[in-house]
């Protein structure tokens, strides 16, 4: 049975679990969010994705990230005290994060240019926002080599026991889906610099490019049960072989 | 400090027996036992109550941070902690740590280079009527003002 | 102890030999709890050893009770059957104290004197006691709370028997219900209300989880502790009834989380444990109801969040206390995924008052009609741990209803040292400032939401003229920063930012623009945060501002601290009238800053000066003034 109810007055349909943000973005509706990927379990750490849901006679503020859609709910995606709520909210992440692009151009929309805060005081991460993506992908990944430290003011992103983790493989998942760019990463072709780490790069035998670090093949090799050789060509020299396989048939 | 280093993994695993095996339920009982044997948290001890616990060592190192309770560096050989609940605010409690970290130059939380005084803050230990309160290792000192903690604390060396 | 109880019975049998037996001409009841502050563990030892060389163990028993409640006068001692109340008591009473138990004759010297002079001999007839009422605290200077027999021998475990061998589950719950009992831990959610919704949400298994939040963590409250410490066994009996009522016939299985800095109440509540297990009202079976049912101890790990139900249950698996959005309630997916039903100590503690005594007793007392509608009203007592600048702190239990002013005056005794009352705080981080004004609120869970505060756990910390009221924002503000689970913006950082912005004004940095921040910020924490935590952490900031602005704005605009708190806006000097040129001062100041000649008056060079006070503590003239 579908989950039925409206965004924006708009009829919509979802399935039972499904998260609001995930549905309306699906619907075209846009939220914006800075802490959300579909693919990991999602904790409301921004407060950006604000949006109003009213069920029956009750109506409150909440995160559309974290919220379980139900039936016959109403959601609004905007109003003046949602914008007033982001804005602020996002007033208080640029304070944290005053060099991050992304951050500059969404507070901008919401009017805000200079925090009227000054930089914060307990910041080892400079421009973390802490939304926690990074340790939530390398949890979602299975390899636990990123965690949360501290709590309160103190709160920030390290490694276990302050040290490089043994099950880091360089995989580089946590700065990529840094929404602030902040994780230092550092690839060379032979090398890539990671959390105090440095990997070997499997590098491409056709064309020589760095194609995934040695730890990572070895580690996705033995849970995916791929074979031995799946990672010694790079992507595109794969595609351009699979295109000339394609054209000599054709042709 | 060299601690780290004369920890007997033996004593590790002692506690950790009394403990069931593979049930994070019981991280943070675990902990607390761990730091009623070493006083802090040996980084060998949180890693054997990892693999004990079977949970990541991420985990363990995000509860054992998170937590007030927990301690990762040695402390003291005596502990004055500070009560700072609503009650000993209001009667001058920051007096008293603002006391204690001049004179022995050290923050909330810190140890004295010559490990004999560690200085910490408790919320509300519920002695309220006696407030501010002093608590030296483990013994209560009640209505303390920063002129009677120079007394209380006189036989502990400074540096 | 017996071997365990088979049955109802069994227990009514023990129960009734324990009632008849003769008891020992005297038994002299030692608190133990607070008063272990002022040396009350000294005291038990010394009278321990007094019975043991005066060879009168046949006559005397001693006692180490939970806390007695009248903390300003400790150490307390209590002895029956007489119920003579003894204040302030010292090693050397101990043997006066024996002799007159002995002779049966009171020893007047330590009773109770109230300001007129007037003595009191009986516990319940001091001030403080009278104008109380002590149903969950009947018990706590009367018996031992290390044993089941005392506890047994007051009727203790009768509700256990009654609810388990003539009450189905569902009555229970209906009994609950009706009586109007709610939830002690601040939010007043009706406990009946939970209990039904727990036992009708699916669980695959039959597990559901009894849950006993006692990780007490309001700085100046301590109820749950003197529960715990005074009377463990009606809290089991209380989670017992409850696992009973929402739990059978599944797989009920029960958890305390406890505040590991209550070291007395864990290890209490431990022995209290296995009492009932040995008795057999834990395990497999109990009295013969199929009932299967014991409890685990979880100890906190001193976080204040963890107070919040899903936090809680999140330290308990093993994680931090972060909490999680509550669209789904805990009692259908709570802890490990299963249905669960978490209640406070307190709560837990009036289930068998209400079992044993009946709705109709419980709703007589307290506020309001409950008959229809479970939130109609605030029934039954409510714990208030009243503390700060009154004259009698101490713990005192008062019906629902009961207003501040006779919490604070008839049985606090009103201000002390002569001081003006200012503000009474109550419900903790999460709760409010109310002002003189609002002394004659009852005190019940609506009432006081609606004046901007909340009922809480059940803290009240009384604030006189010296307290600061922006200082009292700054504290509580300052504490929540670093308690905040730190997972959502506007509770982490918004917390960080306005307790900046507090410091501002606490320095005279600030302007009315600051003020302004402050309400829009503490806006956005409020509405956009997660948790209750994050959501109620503005309304000690805000109810100050509501009620006290003129507090304020005396220090943006005159850079004045009317209470004389503020460090960087007062200065401290000597009244050459007074001072008499001792040179204690000059010797105790740290900063060296103090300069005069012996026997001639001294002053304070304002430079070097950081106002720590010691010069005021020390002067025996009263000379030094601090403006």
């Amino acid at each position: 049975m579908p989950i039925r109810f409206k965004i924006n007055d708009v009829a919509v349909e979802a399935k039972p679990g499904e998260g609001l943000l995930d549905v309306a973005r699906r619907n075209g509706f846009s939220i914006p969010s800075l802490c959300h990927l579909e693919s990991v379990p999602a904790i409301g750490a921004c407060r950006i994705c604000l949006v109003e849901v009213r069920r029956g006679r009750r109506s409150k503020l909440t995160t559309s990230c974290n919220y379980e859609v139900l039936d016959g709910i109403e959601v609004s995606t905007d109003s003046p005290e949602i914008r007033r709520h982001r804005a602020m909210n996002l007033e208080l992440l640029l304070a944290r994060a005053p060099s991050s692009e992304a951050i500059r151009k969404l507070a901008a929309q919401y009017g805000v240019s200079q925090p009227r805060f000054g930089p914060i005081k307990y910041n080892p991460l400079p421009n973390c926002i802490l939304c926690e993506l990074c340790v939530r992908a390398c949890t979602e990944l299975g390899h636990h080599a990123l965690t949360t430290v501290g709590r309160g003011d103190r709160k920030r992103i390290g490694l276990p026991f302050n040290k490089p983790a043994d099950t880091c493989v360089g995989c580089g998942a946590c700065a990529s889906v840094c929404p602030t760019h902040c994780i230092p990463m550092t690839d060379t072709l032979t090398k890539r610099a990671i959390w105090g780490q440095k990997h070997d790069f499997v590098r491409c035998s056709e064309c020589g490019a760095p194609v995934i670090t040695k730890k990572h093949r070895d580690h996705a090799i033995a849970t995916k049960g791929l074979p031995e050789d799946y990672y010694d060509v790079c992507q595109s020299c794969k595609q351009i072989a699979t295109s000339q396989r394609f054209a000599a048939i054709v042709w | 400090m060299t601690a780290a280093k004369t920890i007997d993994p033996k004593r590790i695993d002692r506690v950790l027996a009394r403990h069931p095996q593979g049930k994070p339920t019981a991280l943070v009982n675990l902990l607390h036992d761990l730091q009623a044997e070493f006083r802090y948290l040996p980084e060998l001890a949180m890693e054997k109550a990892a693999s004990y616990l079977n949970v990541p060592n991420g985990q363990l190192f995000r509860v054992a941070t998170f937590y007030e309770s927990f301690h990762l560096k040695p402390r003291g050989k005596h502990i004055a902690t500070v009560c700072t609940g609503t009650a000993c605010h209001v009667r001058g409690a920051p007096k008293l740590t603002d006391h204690i970290s001049r004179e022995f130059e050290i923050p909330v939380g810190g140890t004295t280079k010559n490990m004999e005084l560690t200085l910490e803050t408790v919320n509300c230990v519920g002695a309220c009527a006696l407030g501010p309160l002093l608590i030296l290792d483990g013994e209560y000192h009640g209505n303390m003002s920063p002129a009677k903690l120079d007394r209380t604390l006189k036989t502990i060396k400074r540096g | 102890m017996t071997s365990p109880f088979k049955n109802a019975a069994e227990l009514e049998k023990h129960q009734k030999q324990l009632q008849g037996q003769k008891q020992l001409p005297s038994t002299i009841a030692v608190c133990t709890s607070g008063c272990v502050a002022y040396g009350a563990n000294r005291l038990v030892d010394a009278f321990t050893k007094a019975v043991k060389s005066r060879k009168i163990g046949d006559q005397v028993r001693i006692i180490a009770t939970g806390c007695q409640g009248f903390c300003e006068r400790g150490p307390l001692v209590v002895v029956h059957p007489q119920e003579w109340f003894y204040e302030k008591v010292d090693g050397k009473d101990i043997n006066d104290i024996l002799d007159s138990a002995l002779k049966g004759k009171v020893l007047k010297r330590l009773l109770h004197k109230d300001a007129k002079g007037k003595t009191y001999q009986k516990e319940s007839e001091v001030p403080f006691y009278r104008n109380q009422k002590r149903l969950l605290l009947a018990q706590n200077s009367r018996i031992d709370p290390c044993s089941i027999d005392d506890y047994l021998r007051a009727g203790g475990y009768a509700a256990l028997a009654k609810a388990l061998t003539k009450m189905a589950p569902e009555e229970v719950i209906e009994q609950i219900t009706a009586s109007g009992l709610r939830g002690r831990g601040g939010g007043g959610f009706p406990a009946g209300v939970k209990w039904k919704s727990c036992r009708a949400a699916a669980s695959k298994n039959g597990v559901r989880y009894i849950i006993c939040n006692a990780d007490e963590g309001d700085p100046g409250a301590f109820m749950d502790r003197a529960l715990i410490e005074g009377n463990p066994h009606s809290v089991i009996e209380g989670m017992i009834i409850g696992a009973w009522a929402v739990g059978h016939p599944g797989k009920p299985q029960g958890f305390v989380y406890i505040r590991n800095e209550y070291p007395l109440a864990v290890e209490r509540l431990g022995i209290a444990l296995e009492q009932a297990r040995a008795a057999g009202l834990l395990g497999k079976n109990i009295l013969g109801s199929g009932l299967n049912f014991d409890i685990q101890v979880n100890r906190g790990g001193g976080a204040f969040v963890c107070g919040e139900s899903t936090a809680l249950m999140a330290s308990i698996e093993g994680d931090v206390g972060r909490p999680r959005a509550k669209h789904i309630h805990t009692v259908e997916v709570g802890l490990n995924g299963k249905p669960s039903n978490l209640n406070n100590v307190e709560t837990w503690a009036n289930v068998p008052l209400i079992i044993d005594h009946g709705v109709k007793w419980f709703t007589k007392i307290g506020t309001g009609d409950v008959s229809d509608n479970p939130w109609g009203g605030s029934k039954g007592t409510k714990i208030f741990a009243l503390v700060g600048k009154v004259k009698n702190t101490g713990l005192v239990e008062v019906p629902m209803g009961a207003t501040l002013r006779e919490i604070i005056y008839d049985i606090g005794g009103g201000i002390r040292d002569g001081k003006k009352f200012k503000a009474v705080q109550t419900g903790g981080p999460s709760g409010g400032c109310l002002p003189e004004s609002k002394l004659d609120v009852p005190v019940d869970f609506d009432t006081l939401v609606q004046e901007g505060s909340m009922m809480g756990s059940g803290g009240m910390i009384v604030m006189d003229e010296d307290t600061c009221m922006v200082d009292v924002a700054k504290y509580f503000v300052g504490f929540l920063k670093f308690e905040s689970c730190g997972n959502c913006t506007s509770c982490r950082d918004g917390l960080i930012r306005l307790h900046e912005l507090l410091e501002d004004i606490t320095t005279g940095r600030g302007s009315e623009a600051t003020i302004q921040l402050i309400e829009d910020l503490a806006e956005t924490v409020r509405a956009s945060s997660l948790c209750a935590l994050g959501t109620s952490a503005v309304n000690p900031l805000q109810s100050t501002l509501r009620y006290f602005r003129d507090e304020y704005l005396a220090h943006v605009q005159d850079q004045r601290c009317p209470a004389k708190v503020c460090k960087e806006l007062i200065t401290f000097t000597i009244d050459a009238k007074k001072c008499n040129g001792c040179t204690l001062c000059a010797k105790r100041c740290p900063q060296d800053t103090i300069e005069g000649k012996k026997k001639k008056p001294y002053t304070i060079i304002q430079d070097n000066c950081i106002k720590c006070g010691i010069c005021m503590d020390v002067c025996q003239q009263d000379a030094v003034i601090v403006q």
